[in-house]
């Protein structure tokens, strides 16, 4: 449902400002979203100082530097720090990302560097997101290989060309970037499967060696699993790994489209 | 058994930066709804038009006054708006215009086609009379 306000629990109220580290001659500003299950009050924005010339450059390596040197109790997920992982996916100065992929340097003209997270999601803790919800859309679409015909000894395989249909989804990693960029899945994430799902699904729809694709587009044909998408384009912009994620939607619109004709 | 969290919402519309795609999109449903209420006015004009002079004369006050003028001005927009951008979005429905340039350009295309084609036609219209 469409809200554009916050709920009242969720207002962010007040902040601490962290002191800057001594002895340090050049620092950058964070501005960082936090919450605590724990103590019972609203979200807030605290400010930390980062000494930039015992950090590295990225956002991420901010973060930890504030988790080692300034506040440990910041939580936030990471794992590979070179954009495979798709753990540390956030909203930094105003559009979703990976914190390890972008640099601080390129963010807020040389201001804050504001670090939120994903937009519309319950959090767990600070820039931890419930993505439960995110993970069940994504099983809904059914995202493995569905065959009628015998199994082949060996592989199922698969031409080269087929192979090149699969270029610019296969490299999806489910960061969750895409579909809380997006203002539909924000007020229907409950029945829209968002720009993630449906690029999967896409991947699937396309896959040659699948022979589930009637049921799969089934699956699709809906007023809201499918068809709230309304090419606003959030999706596309915030894809760390350049995929196209509007394009592969229209993709599986032309198809709905062509199985009738 | 741990008691149910009440989870705060992470901020929307508060943080993310408004991209062009996104503000058209928002325009394109907003003039969407506007054609209903300039349909009523045309709606009013044929009916005042069959009624008779009289009631025509009502419409004309209306349309010469200042108020008047700048309502029909926004309906112009909002029709040729309406009409430019949902041609945009035929475009992506046939699969076509994802890239990157492709994309800001078709957007910033129908932003400027439909102010440019609103002045045209106040243009001609007041060319040939018709504005009074």
């Amino acid at each position: 449902m469409v809200e554009f306000a916050l709920p009242k629990n969720s207002k962010i109220t007040g902040g601490k400002t962290w002191p800057k580290p001594a002895g340090a001659t050049a620092t950058r500003e964070f501005r960082v979203y936090r919450w605590n299950p724990d103590d019972g009050k609203n979200p807030s924005v605290d400010t930390y100082h980062v000494d930039i010339n015992d950090c590295g450059p990225m956002v991420l390596d901010g973060l930890i530097w504030i988790k080692n040197h300034i506040d440990p109790t910041l939580t936030f997920r990471r794992s590979c720090r070179e954009g495979v992982c798709g753990s540390c996916a956030m909203n930094i100065d105003g559009q979703n990302t990976l914190a390890c992929t972008k640099s601080m340097h390129d963010v807020g003209s040389g201001g804050a560097v504001k670090v939120n997270p994903l937009p519309h999601q319950p959090v767990v803790k600070d820039l931890v997101p419930d993505l439960t919800n995110f993970y069940a859309q994504y099983a809904s679409i059914e995202p493995w290989l569905q065959t009628t015909t015998p199994t082949p000894q060996k592989e199922w395989k698969q031409s080269h060309q087929d192979r090149e249909k699969l270029d610019g989804l296969y490299e999806c990693i489910l960061c969750a970037c895409c579909s809380t960029s997006c203002p539909s899945y924000w007020w229907n994430s409950d029945r829209f499967l968002g720009p993630a799902a449906l690029l999967q699904a896409t991947r699937w729809v396309k896959d040659s060696r699948d022979e589930a694709t009637g049921e799969r587009l089934d699956n699709l044909e809906d007023p809201f699993r499918l068809y709230r998408c309304h090419t606003i384009m959030n999706c596309a912009k915030a894809c760390p790994k350049g995929l196209n994620p509007s394009e592969a939607i229209a993709e599986l619109k032309l198809k709905m489209v062509e199985r009738q004709v | 058994m741990t008691a149910r969290i009440e989870r705060p919402l992470s901020p929307h519309l508060q943080t993310y930066r408004v991209t062009l795609t996104m503000a058209l999109s928002i325009i394109h449903r907003a003039t969407g709804v506007a054609l209903y209420f300039g349909t009523l006015l045309l709606a009013w004009w044929l009916v005042a038009v069959a009624t008779g002079p009289g009631a025509y004369s009502y419409v004309q006050a209306f349309t010469s006054s200042l108020i008047g003028k700048l309502i029909v001005f926004g309906y112009t927009w909002a029709l040729l708006h309406h009409l430019v951008s949902g041609i945009r979005y035929f475009f992506w429905d046939l699969g076509y215009g994802f890239k990157a340039n492709e994309r800001e350009a078709l957007t910033w295309g129908a932003l400027i086609a439909g102010i440019s084609l609103t002045l045209l036609v106040w243009i001609i219209a007041y060319a040939i009379g018709a504005g009074r």
